[in-house]
């Protein structure tokens, strides 16, 4: 299979200009001719569903949850980066472009990175308008803060609720398109299959989760806009329900799955406290501007945070990383948080966070200032833990975070099935081997609100006035049977073990072997045990009460079957790659100062991969950099 | 520790409801309170029953799903918080919890502890929203907004949109949420021109959705996770008011 990523002629700065000159169009009056269903109602799925109704496309948009603006969006908190260069400190598109790029450790398509990075600053003048408050000055402009992996303050932010706020202007102007009749909602449905006929995606089946009924819909074009897959470990930074059901039913149909073991850690989240937690909250790395981060320079030190002396903490990140400091990328601060934790300088009950201190900065700054900035995530924190991070040092920890990994898609958002798109966290496009902070929310609106409206149009206009196969096809049909078996298999199973309890050994193999680091032998136990888990959750799993109704056991049972199934391909992809880049650290590929050691002769490509009934097979799209050069990521 | 529940059983909308007692002996205190409904589900399905439906998703007190009434109020006993972030420190060794849905005529109980909340959906459809569209946006900055005015708006625009106001009501009343949607985009100028429509809007979906009249007896303020003021409320009053005249 020759992967094409439909990367268009000429210089960088014009690709996208280009692009949408030469692209074909759709008449207006005959947009309303196509229906378009979108998966997903967050940032990416609310953003696209809203601007495609807009354009007069007849919209379905799914999503699980009881109302679209509980998507997982929501929980972001720090900021969206835009190269708006208010601040003028040296930041334009080139800088942003370059930072992401290297920042993903040179994984990502230079023409996907410069056009992220050239539609940002027109995505706040669009957030703006939709009334989003962005913090400003008292002047009334707006105001910016700096994220990891940078130098320069291009992060715009809404408190600590950026996410919140950019996902209820989404959802705004879906329930906007919602009113108008453009687009059709459906609340707590759930997908669990593509439908493909002759090679070309034509619709989904779907459950009701309120009444359990298996229904059928149709269409002329699919987006996935599906959200990221980390609770593959159980416990990570995303919400419960979050899942990879629909894009592994697109990629068992044909689509080719990219970068699956790509998953970041992030450094600031609270530490878990016991074995019965269901997940892990995240702390904004914001807090990262004005908060150092330290352990005890002495192992196994039991003494109170307050009662180490200045010469006796490590502020290990100022001392490894002196120009970037704290705000070093996500990838470096997680490692080495372990490292610091693996040699027993662990702090908290468990020994496994490091402090997070806001002295220094109150004492510069004030409490009220550091109030001000982050407010919110301190009452959060206190919540939590019941601890007064005023008053005494945060205790952090690295967890389980974004999937840049995803289904793979070209220039367009289109994925290796016709008129199957995939855009936001579901696709592997833009973050390369590792994300920076505050460039999710805008991948994931740009993607929505400005690249998919316009590139769906060029696979829409050649299926201008062709019947499309209908709900009766026996393609559907087929879908809805095999669903529906699975679904009686899994109710029929009535065996000992719960859900969880198969959800938490395989978050335990993840954790151990495809997380922070891997190790070729780690990887192949890990594939073994997985099979081990998949046969024995196949024949021991209970799910109890019934299918016909509300049933969140049968929900979770369904997801988990396929996390297994990916945790394989994802072991299987990290096992492929004989290198380290960003979040993949091979411990067989370091230097000597256990930094991640990458071979871009050999590897310098995005993997991708067919599915053939667990049979999996690599392709791979060669990256060519034509206007910069891969070099060693340093942040010394 | 170990805390005995009485927790609301529902089939589903068209089925009478009833408490059911149940004890579990494997709570920490670390655990949210989410999760002790976790642990007394996993014991369930041990048994062969069926577990206690109850909506949840981002368990980082912001996507505003959770929500049941815990010993009669809104998100359990402390002030300003969501379900997500109760903790079972809150709770002692032996206590009786008592829990249920949230409790509105326009909320219908889908199943045990979850409700419908779709007609907030609908209050926003009816002009919660900038008739903004996706091409060209003015410059940012062309538009000046005062922090003050900035942060007035954000205070407003926090609400999750949970229904605790609503549950805790004694007219179960949406007049914090509606107010509290009026107020960020009203209070903005981009969100200005359209104030009137929006306000008439809103207020008579409200209303079409069988919620009651706001008594201002505060409620809503003293359990709302994100603490909104029902200051929100007088200026949503006085927007209609003016809506009115103008109309």
């Amino acid at each position: 299979m020759k992967l094409d990523a439909k990367i268009p002629k000429g210089e960088l700065e014009k690709k996208w200009s280009n692009y949408q000159a030469n692209c074909n169009l759709v008449n207006t009056a005959n947009k309303k001719k196509f229906d378009i269903i979108v998966v997903g109602s967050g940032l990416a799925g609310a953003g696209a569903a809203a601007t495609l109704a807009e354009l007069g496309y007849k919209v379905k948009c799914f999503c699980y949850q009881d109302s679209p603006r509980r998507a997982h969006s929501v929980a972001a908190q720090g900021g969206i980066n835009a190269a708006k260069n208010y601040q003028h400190d040296g930041d334009s598109v080139w800088r942003m472009f370059y930072d992401t790029l290297k920042g993903g450790d040179f994984r990502s398509r230079e023409a996907n990175v410069y056009r992220l990075a050239e539609l940002s600053a027109p995505l706040i003048d669009h957030f703006t308008a939709q009334g989003v408050p962005f913090a400003r000055e008292y002047g009334g402009v707006l105001s910016n803060r700096s994220f990891g992996g940078v130098q320069v303050q291009r992060t715009f932010y809404a408190r600590g609720q950026t996410g919140q706020q950019l996902l209820v202007a989404a959802y705004s102007q879906l329930s906007k398109m919602v009113a108008s009749g453009g687009v059709t909602m459906f609340t707590r449905e759930e997908m669990l299959d593509l439908v493909t006929i002759d090679g070309k995606a034509r619709g989904i089946v779907t459950r009701d989760l309120e009444t359990g009924e298996i229904k059928k819909h149709s269409a002329h074009a699919v987006v996935l806009a599906t959200g990221g897959y980390s609770r593959v470990f159980r416990l990570s930074t995303l919400a419960i329900g979050c899942n990879g059901s629909a894009i592994w039913s697109a990629h068992k149909k044909g689509a080719l799955f990219a970068g699956p073991s790509f998953t970041q850690i992030h450094p600031t989240a609270l530490p878990q406290t016991s074995e019965s937690q269901s997940k892990l909250t995240l702390m904004s790395e914001s807090l990262r501007n004005d908060g150092r981060i330290w352990v005890p320079l002495k192992a196994n030190d039991s003494r109170k945070a307050e009662d180490i002396p200045e010469e006796e903490r490590d502020y290990y990140l100022e001392r490894r990383y002196p120009s970037f400091g704290n705000l070093c990328p996500r990838d470096i601060a997680s490692r080495a948080a372990k490292e610091r934790i693996d040699n027993g300088h662990g702090v908290g009950a468990l020994k496994n966070a490091v402090y997070l201190d806001f002295k220094h900065a109150i004492a510069r700054l004030g409490e009220d200032t550091v109030k001000d900035r982050y407010g919110n995530l301190f009452n959060m924190y206190e919540k939590i833990t019941g601890i007064n991070a005023y008053k005494e040092p945060m205790l952090i920890s690295p967890a389980a975070h974004f999937s840049m990994g995803g289904l793979w898609v070209d220039y367009e958002l289109m994925t290796t099935v016709n008129g199957l798109y995939a855009i936001g966290e579901c696709n592997y496009s833009d973050h390369g081997a590792n994300r920076l902070g505050a460039n999710s929310l805008l991948q994931a609106s740009i993607d929505g609100y400005f690249i998919l409206p316009n590139t769906i149009n060029n696979y829409l206009s050649t299926e201008l006035n062709k019947e499309i196969p209908g709900v009766d096809h026996s393609e559907f049909s087929k879908s809805e049977k095999l669903v529906k078996e699975k679904i009686e298999r899994l109710m029929n199973i009535n065996g000992r073990k719960t859900v969880d309890e198969f959800h938490r050994e395989l978050g335990a193999v993840m954790w151990q072997e495809c997380a922070m680091s891997r190790n070729k032998l780690g990887l192949e136990n890990a594939i073994e045990k997985i099979k081990e888990i998949k046969s024995s959750f196949w024949n021991e799993v209970i799910v109890t009460g019934s299918d016909k109704e509300l049933n969140p056991e049968l929900e979770k049972a369904l997801r988990l079957s396929d996390f297994i199934e990916l945790a394989e391909l994802m072991c299987l992809d990290a096992l492929e790659r004989d290198e380290s880049c960003g979040a993949h650290f091979r411990e067989e590929f370091q230097t000597k100062e256990g930094e991640a050691l990458r071979d871009d002769e050999k590897y310098s490509y995005v993997s991708a991969w067919e599915y053939n009934e667990g049979d999996y097979k690599v392709h791979k799209e060669k990256l060519e950099f034509e206007y910069i050069k891969p070099t060693v990521r340093s942040y010394k | 520790m170990k805390v005995f529940f009485k927790i609301w059983r529902q089939l589903n909308s068209d089925t009478k409801g009833q408490f059911h007692d149940y004890e579990v002996d494997n709570i920490s205190s670390e655990m949210s309170f989410l999760e002790a409904l976790d642990t007394l589900n996993e014991s369930l399905v041990k048994k062969g029953e069926s577990v206690i439906a109850f909506d949840h998703d981002c368990r980082e007190g912001i996507c505003g799903q959770c929500g049941v009434f815990i010993n009669g109020r809104a998100h359990g006993p402390n002030d300003n918080t969501t379900t997500c972030q109760l903790h079972m420190r809150s709770f002692s060794q032996g206590d009786t919890i008592v829990v249920e849905p949230w409790r509105a005529k326009a909320f219908r109980v889908v199943k045990d502890l979850v409700v419908d909340r779709s007609s907030f959906d609908r209050i926003i459809q009816s002009g919660g929203f900038m008739s903004t569209k996706t091409g060209t946006a003015p410059e940012a900055n062309s538009i000046l907004i005062g922090k003050d005015v900035a942060d007035y708006s954000m205070d407003a625009a926090a609400c999750i949109g949970c229904g605790a106001c609503v549950a805790t009501c004694k007219n179960s009343s949406a007049a914090l949420f509606t107010s509290a949607k009026i107020t960020h985009l009203n209070s903005l100028p981009q969100g200005s021109p359209e104030q009137n429509a929006r306000v008439l809007g809103m207020t008579n979906q409200m209303e079409l959705e069988d919620f009651g009249h706001c008594s201002f007896t505060g409620a809503c303020e003293i359990e709302c996770p994100e603490q909104i003021s029902i200051s929100n409320i007088a200026r949503m009053n006085h927007d209609l008011l003016k809506a009115n005249l103008l109309k």
